[in-house]
């Protein structure tokens, strides 16, 4: 038996008479109890029609025992006889999403999805995407029957009506569940799987909305149509019939949607070659370069988590011809859709070894997972944080130990640097004051000699050192009165305190 | 490059900046002047970098140089060029022949610098206007004239009326034997 009284019989009675299938009528009357919309279809139509009828408990046992069921009363006798569940009219107002897409058929094409996929998971929640037509559906129907759902109770609005979606997921979640032998089908989880319903003959039905009243709707940033209740009611009823109108064709669904949400991989890394680009180096679609750092520390990740893609950012970059020496430089990756997104302190240290197994280019250091606010502190680094490096540079007049001795006394020394020409067809022309807090110099011969530097966050190094045509000032020609420049230079290190070290 | 192994040149100089990064490119007798010869250094990335090339006049005979203009005309002052953003928007749009500077030497002659390429001007050198010995001591660095950024897809072609250098020795060569004019 349904909780449904007296009260609730006009309001059936005018639902079931549009073609509403038992489920939205549940949901029309405001019914929230979950298991009543489990009932399979086929029986909930006589327990409707027993409401209409208004007749006993035994009448009804009685005709329960017949093989076909009762029809409500307004239905005309030869209809009836099409009410069995292959038959039965796609509902005007779900358009068949609490129909036949309720059931098992579609918990096991879910399941099938997962399963294919090869995910593995903790948890998962079910989202449902529904064409946009039936909240028009929707309205409709429910102007069409507000008096009697008023009449029903007065404390009771359109918020009170169980939306599509959440009768829709009170099935599914436990039949999906049951499907992938008692999987935690829940409501917020880190992987989604997605049913989309679309229904392609009735997409016109809200095009309306956006050409009569345009005042009413805000077009939102997805170019979907934001709804606004109360300016839109004096035009609907001009525009679309009430109660909605029936149609022949339900909803069909789309493959299934699933997608684990990023994982986020950090560490350090150092680069011992002098021809390694961070990135890949293309131009015109041709390979420059060989490899590339983040696609040698990507490569083995993007395996063991079985992702689809990655980005890859840090704190900073070097150059090709630069190493990054020292404790190396953070940088994180968002892992994108992983298969597999979860592994332990041990299993992770193993793919770091991988990683440095696989090239002597690079190595990595404090590899972990962290969470998305964390690269927030690694590109904080990139701005404000000091670096270290070392620089071989080249002299043109002869020189002796002593004549580069004062660059160990120079500190805090500020630089005014414009755009470097090398990097000025992709970079704003500014000039940038830059400080470097110390260096130290050691003599190699009488035309070479090492330069420490420790400066703040991007500074350029090279340009300090050759002068860029003497567009950045002061500069090493002008320290020491003499043409000069940088054959080598390396990182000694990034001075950002994270990710925190891993001890090995 | 090795990683590890420095590579130290004590004897022989190493490639220069402009060496490894720049090509050089040469225009000779601009308008028609005779040795009046500019120099364009064409960065990988497409940048230009103008300035006089060591045959120029103003380089010869121990010049000084008593001014340097870049006021071009009574509208247009290659001081005023703004450029905003990474697009380099406001930057004054030039033509091969668009003059850059007037230099007026001590010895009351007068030179005029020309762009060369077409593109769009980045900056000029105002160090020369407080320095104006940079220009000789160190014509082809501290002593540039302008920067200049073509049009992506013209970074090819605005090279098609420039000389190689190798192309300017020998043209330069052909001056020695037939000497048209003093410079």
């Amino acid at each position: 038996m349904l909780p449904l009284k007296e009260k609730d019989k006009p309001l059936v009675q005018k639902l079931l008479s549009s073609g509403c299938c038992p489920r939205c009528v549940l949901r029309f009357c405001c019914i929230n109890v979950q298991s009543l919309y489990k009932i399979p279809p086929q029986v909930q139509v006589p327990m409707l029609g027993e409401t209409i009828e208004n007749k006993s408990q035994s009448d009804a046992d009685a005709e329960q025992e017949a093989d076909e069921a009762p029809p409500p009363k307004r239905f005309k006798p030869e209809e009836t006889e099409l009410m069995r569940e292959e038959e039965s009219p796609v509902c005007p107002v779900c358009l068949g999403v609490l129909q036949e897409h309720c059931d098992q058929t579609l918990a096991s094409k879910v399941a099938e999805a997962i399963k294919t996929e090869n995910y593995e998971f903790d948890s998962l929640v079910l989202s449902v995407s529904l064409p946009a037509q039936l909240c028009v559906r929707e309205h409709s129907c429910w102007l069409h029957v507000k008096t009697e759902v008023r009449a029903k109770s007065l404390v009771l609005g359109k918020d009170d009506v169980i939306q599509v979606k959440e009768a829709f997921k009170w099935n599914m979640q436990s039949l999906v569940s049951k499907t992938l032998g008692g999987a935690a089908v829940v409501s917020k989880s880190a992987f989604e799987v997605g049913v989309e319903f679309v229904h392609p003959d009735t997409d016109k039905d809200c095009h309306f909305l956006a050409t009569t009243c345009s005042d009413c709707f805000k077009p939102t940033k997805n170019k979907e149509i934001s709804f606004i209740f109360k300016l839109f009611l004096k035009c609907f009823l001009r525009h679309y019939p009430c109660p909605p109108p029936r149609h022949s064709s339900s909803c069909v669904s789309r493959d299934v949607q699933c997608l684990h949400t990023s994982v986020f991989i950090a560490g350090r890394y150092n680069k011992f070659c002098r021809s390694l680009p961070q990135t890949p180096w293309l131009i015109n679609g041709e390979r420059r370069m060989e490899s590339s750092v983040e696609e040698l520390i990507a490569g083995p990740i993007l395996e063991t988590f079985r992702a689809t893609g990655f980005n890859f950012s840090s704190s900073g970059r070097e150059d090709v011809d630069v190493r990054t020496l020292g404790n190396g430089r953070p940088f994180a990756m968002e892992l994108i859709n992983p298969h597999k997104p979860k592994f332990n302190r041990d299993q992770i240290k193993k793919i770091q070894q991988e990683i440095n197994d696989s090239s002597d280019k690079i190595r990595v250091r404090d590899l972990q997972i962290v969470s998305r606010e964390a690269m927030g502190r690694m590109k904080e680094g990139e701005e404000e944080k000091t670096k270290s490096y070392r620089a071989l540079v080249w002299t043109e007049k002869p020189i002796e130990k002593e004549d580069i001795s004062f660059l160990n006394d120079i500190k805090e020394l500020t630089l005014d640097q414009k755009t470097p020409l090398r990097v000025l067809h992709r970079r704003a022309l500014a000039v940038r004051p830059r400080v470097i807090h110390s260096m130290s110099s050691e003599y190699r011969d009488t035309h070479h000699f090492y330069l420490e530097l420790k400066t703040q966050a991007g500074t350029y190094i090279k340009e300090f050192v050759h002068g860029d045509f003497g567009r950045t000032k002061p500069n090493m020609c002008q320290l020491l009165q003499t043409e000069t420049d940088i054959l080598e230079l390396d990182v000694e290190s990034v001075d950002v305190d994270w990710p925190p070290p891993i001890p090995e | 490059m090795d990683d590890d192994v420095t590579h130290v040149e004590t004897e022989t100089r190493a490639p220069s900046v402009i060496d490894r990064y720049y090509t050089r490119w040469y225009r000779t007798d601009l308008k028609g002047k005779p040795s009046e010869d500019h120099c364009i250094l064409q960065h990988s990335n497409r940048i230009c970098v103008v300035t006089l090339a060591e045959t120029h006049p103003i380089l010869q005979n121990g010049r000084t140089i008593k001014s340097i203009n870049y006021q071009i005309s009574d509208c247009c002052s290659r001081l005023k060029n703004k450029v905003s953003g990474k697009s380099k928007r406001g930057g004054q749009f030039l033509t091969d022949f668009a003059p850059l500077c007037r230099i007026t030497c001590t010895d009351d002659t007068e030179y005029t610098i020309y762009s060369c390429i077409r593109g769009r001007l980045l900056e000029v050198n105002e160090d020369i206007l407080k320095t104006p010995a940079l220009l000789l001591e160190k014509p082809f660095t501290e002593g540039y004239i302008a920067v200049i950024l073509p049009k992506l897809e013209e970074s090819k072609s605005i090279t098609e009326n420039l000389l190689t250098r190798d192309e300017f020795e020998k043209v330069v060569a052909k001056r020695n034997i037939f000497p048209s004019q003093p410079s």
